[in-house]
């Protein structure tokens, strides 16, 4: 296997799993705005626990995307172009969605506020729906003939895997984000959400454990088998720490959870990045569809310097905001009168 | 309509909305930074108003970059996929290296800048505004570069018919981009300056129109204060610093954007000559510059337009800085495409119904004639009427006339125009190709690609109608709610982003009854948060 290209199906792989594990809370808390809030009061918590760090972490999917085109255009033409309608729908919800947050706020009926809750929330469950959906059909396979074009019509790339890895996002991203509240709010917000955590744990995590498991089954190594049981031990740890009321140690759990769980998958997978479900002659692979050795070197040198950078300045984000949002500390909203 | 056709005009469509919310970000972002630099440095509390009354504005149509820049990323390969493939090993690098080096720093410094106030040092606080101001005209720099490099393709060998990059250096100082991209980021000032002129005029003149500030004997403002309302004199200065410095920044950035333009122009007859014929709608050789030209622009048959007035010699500076050399027309530029390029397309079966067509060189006139036309009056008028704004305000208001008034916020929208006209003009100027071959002995001439060839094949024409209805549909909504929210925000003036302004506002809080909890400034100051969704 050439360095580059794999290198690179590794640096992608990673920014997917950062993506999953930031933009994965605040998916779920965009989600829970309608499924576990009660008063305006927990809406406006639940918002700003995510308030300052949602748009860094959508940038994860941005990077994840301008780097797949940048490493692996013929995956980046052949995913996007195949999966045109759920795409269409995954910007749609991430449009609704971070105009919402920004302008939920900024109007003082309760009207104004339901409709942008309803896009908050809806608009998470659809993107994190299509997303988990173009990750797990990459992964098991499209339609694609010999130019990497979609045959089959429209709805040529539907079936029951897109539908295991949209759920595996969706519920993945609510059970992270419960876990996350338990960390970042006070009160009756935050036992309520450790309750809801340990009672949807187990059935949350199942359908990304089963994709796992699907791909681990179709193309798995014997180090797939380590990461999947690893993986699982994940999500025992971090419900039993979630018991224990160590909720940090949970999160980590969680975290342990997501990235042998997509280790898993992305090991698995590889070399292949797209497979033909037309002919095994079609797939895309690591090595037919990269970019030259040239333009990696330079994308290497890039990433090199920048991802560290990231990680430094977004971890310092969260250090700064690492204090907890209660009720309390919810500044009265107020209307904006002309002058 | 097929295929090609929905897919270029939600491109179209799509960026230029997109390039509505982008100058104004690029522009407020660093005149925000630099106002509340003066009020770190000075401490004095019209500066901090500025701050937060620009700076709110500022996050409003921030946002809305933010959400339609994910479409601009993800439509190349949703609607483009032969275009991506076909460029992806040189295109792609600028779009992630915009990823990693601007928009991870952009977002989350200005995450921290909106909920940083009370959380950060004054200094720390202040640094990460510039973080953010200066990452986005990072991002203008690299997505530039993807833009100029179509225009314009360097740094590439092709190797079985693809471009690949041999030199990256070469892309990232392309000359093409070295004018694009300081003329693009003056247009954004440009429509930044507009923006605050426009918006302070009008508080201003409500200001006089409320009898608050009033003109003395000696024809000089007095400035009048009403209690509790946050119209006091610091109030006043808020409106006239920011009228002042929007107008300045308005005159000098047009001068900066004439002066990179006019670069543009002269490396443009040689990159693209057929651009700028069609600019000039010139059918034949020639050196005259027409204002005005009547004729059926749209038949994209030169022969049928007659330039009514003409300014000798105009053209040949614009191309060449004298008043003699001929700049070449439609008619002579057409054999020489044809020569090089073909007259028809290739009987390949990537250009699918189209294969085999003829080629037509010439652009839809109509477009490059008056969007180069609109980009360079707009831009001016505005410049203007900044000007005689300066004017007008020397006395430290603004006259009590409505219509002037109305004209200055009208006004705001001149720069937005000019910036649109300018990306039209550059890009339906350089069709029929998407990446465009360049005559130019320093470019690679066999680089190009038709546009008719970029188009996914595998993507349906009911996907794209379905796509260009929907986008399309919700901007269309989104831009309503955006205007409406940036008025209602400019009519409640500064208090609008600085409640406490207003001692014992109202407030219309809904269900706190049923958390039972109920802030007030009374208890624990320092839980509340100073900024909060
Ligand atoms: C000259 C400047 C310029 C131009 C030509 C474009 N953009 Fe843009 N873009 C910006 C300048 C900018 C910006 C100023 O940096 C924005 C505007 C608002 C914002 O949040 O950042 C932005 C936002 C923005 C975002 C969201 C970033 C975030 O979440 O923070 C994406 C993904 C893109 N853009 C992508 C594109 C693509 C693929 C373009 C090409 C067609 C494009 N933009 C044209
Ligand atoms: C890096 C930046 C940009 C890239 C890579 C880019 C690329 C493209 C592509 C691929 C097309 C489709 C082919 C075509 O129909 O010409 C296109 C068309 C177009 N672009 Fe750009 N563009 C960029 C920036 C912009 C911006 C900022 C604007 C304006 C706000 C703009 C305005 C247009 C318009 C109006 C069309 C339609 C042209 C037509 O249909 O003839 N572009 N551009
Ligand atoms: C004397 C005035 C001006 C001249 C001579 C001029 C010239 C040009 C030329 C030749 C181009 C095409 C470049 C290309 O095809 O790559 C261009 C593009 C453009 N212009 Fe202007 N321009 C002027 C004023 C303005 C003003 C006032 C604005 C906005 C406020 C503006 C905004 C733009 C934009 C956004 C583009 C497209 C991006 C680019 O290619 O840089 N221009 N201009």
């Amino acid at each position: 296997m050439e360095f580059l290209p794999t290198l690179w199906f590794v640096i992608i792989a990673y920014l997917w799993t950062g993506y999953l594990l930031l933009e994965g809370f605040d998916l779920g808390v965009g989600m829970l705005m309608k499924l576990f809030a009660r008063t305006d009061r927990d809406r406006r918590v639940l918002l700003n626990t995510v308030g300052p760090v949602w748009d860094g972490n959508e940038v994860w999917l941005i990077t994840a995307g301008a780097a797949t085109f940048a490493a692996f255009p013929l995956w980046y033409a052949s995913l996007f172009s195949t999966l045109y309608l759920p795409l269409l729908l995954v910007l749609m919800g991430l449009i609704f969605r971070a105009v919402g947050f920004e302008y939920r706020g900024k109007g003082d009926t309760a009207a104004w506020r339901n409709r942008w809750d309803w896009a908050i929330a809806l608009g998470s469950l659809v993107s994190a729906f299509g997303i988990g959906a173009a990750l797990a059909l990459t992964t098991t396979g499209l339609p694609i003939n010999a130019n990497g074009d979609r045959e089959g019509g429209a709805f040529a790339w539907f079936n029951g895997y897109a539908v295991l890895g949209g759920s595996a996002v969706v519920l993945f991203s609510l059970v992270h984000a419960l876990g996350f509240l338990v960390l970042k709010t006070d009160g009756d917000i935050r036992d309520r959400a450790r309750r809801q955590f340990l009672r949807w744990l187990p059935l949350g995590l199942l359908p990304l454990a089963g994709w796992a498991i699907v791909v681990h089954a179709a193309g798995g190594k014997s180090v797939t088998m380590l990461t999947l049981v690893l993986a699982v031990a994940g999500a025992v740890y971090a419900w039993a720490m979630a018991r224990r009321h160590r909720d940090g140690w949970s999160f980590v759990g969680m975290a342990v959870f997501l990235a042998a769980g997509t280790t898993t998958i992305f090991t698995a997978a590889f070399p292949v990045v797209l497979p033909s479900t037309l002919d095994a002659a079609f797939d895309l692979t690591v090595s037919n569809a990269s970019s030259s050795g040239y333009t990696l070197g330079v994308m290497s040198v890039v990433a090199l310097v920048g991802l560290p950078a990231v990680l430094v300045y977004q971890g310092w984000t969260y250090w700064v905001f690492r204090k907890r949002v209660s009720r309390s500390q919810i500044p009265t909203a107020h209307a904006v009168r002309a002058q | 309509m097929e295929a090609l056709e929905l897919a270029r005009w939600q491109f179209g469509i799509t960026t230029v909305y997109h390039f509505l919310m982008v100058p104004l970000t690029i522009g407020l972002g660093l005149l925000v930074a630099i106002m509340q630099t003066m009020w770190v440095r000075t401490g004095k509390a019209q500066y901090l108003r500025m701050t937060k009354f620009w700076g709110k504005l500022f996050l409003i149509n921030f946002i809305m970059g933010v959400a339609t820049g994910l479409v601009q990323e993800f439509q190349f390969g949703m609607a483009w996929s032969e275009y991506s493939r076909f460029v992806g090993d040189v295109f792609g690098a600028p779009l992630a290296m915009e990823a990693l080096l601007a928009f991870f720093v952009e977002s989350v410094f200005l995450g921290l800048w909106i909920f940083g106030w009370d959380r950060l040092p004054k200094k720390l606080h202040l640094a990460t505004i510039w973080g953010a101001s200066i990452a986005s005209i990072m991002s203008a720099y690299f997505i530039l570069a993807a833009n100029s490099w179509m225009q314009h393709p360097v740094g590439v060998e092709m190797v079985d018919g693809r471009p690949v990059l041999v030199d990256i250096w070469a892309v990232l100082t392309n000359n093409t981009l070295l004018v694009a991209f300081p003329h693009t980021i003056l247009g954004a000032f440009s429509v930044a300056g507009g923006f605050l002129l426009g918006i302070s005029w009008y508080h201003l003149w409500k200001r006089r129109r409320d009898g608050i500030d009033t003109i003395g004997p000696d024809g000089k403002v007095l400035v009048g204060s009403v209690e509790n309302t946050g119209r006091d004199a610091a109030d006043h200065q808020v409106w006239l610093r920011s009228l002042r410095i929007g107008a300045v920044v308005a005159v000098v950035s047009f001068a900066g954007v004439a002066v990179t333009g006019d670069l543009q122009a002269k490396l443009m007859f040689e990159q693209q000559p057929m651009k700028m014929a069609a600019a000039e709608a010139a059918c034949h050789d020639g050196t005259g510059f027409s204002v005005l030209s009547v004729g059926n622009l749209g038949s994209q048959n030169c022969d049928d337009i007659v330039a009514v007035i003409e300014v000798p010699g105009m053209l040949s500076f614009m191309a060449n800085g004298d008043l003699t050399t001929e700049v070449q027309g439609v008619n002579s530029l057409v054999p020489q495409y044809q020569a090089q390029y073909g007259t028809n397309l290739p009987n390949d079966p990537m250009y699918g119904e189209r294969a085999g067509m003829e080629i037509d060189y010439v652009p839809v006139m109509e477009v490059t004639y008056w969007g180069f036309r609109m980009m360079i009056t707009f831009g001016a008028v505005a410049a203007f009427a900044a000007a005689v704004a300066l004017v007008m305000t020397r006395r430290g208001t603004v006259p009590e006339s409505k219509r002037l008034m109305q004209l200055a916020v009208f006004g705001i929208l001149a720069p937005f125009g000019a910036n649109a006209a300018g990306w039209i003009f550059t890009e339906m100027g350089r069709q029929p190709f998407v990446v465009a071959p360049n005559p130019d002995p320093n470019g690679i001439d066999n680089v190009f690609m038709f546009t008719a060839a970029a188009v996914s094949p595998g993507v349906s024409t009911a996907e794209l109608a379905t796509s260009l209805i929907a986008f399309t549909a919700v901007y269309s909504v989104l831009l309503v709610v955006e205007v409406k929210l940036l008025v209602r925000y400019v009519r409640g003036g500064v208090p609008s982003a600085m409640p406490d302004l207003i001692p014992q506002h109202l407030h219309d809080d809904d269900d706190d009854s049923a958390s039972g909890v109920t802030p007030t400034s009374k208890k624990g100051d320092d839980d509340v948060l100073a900024f909060a969704y």
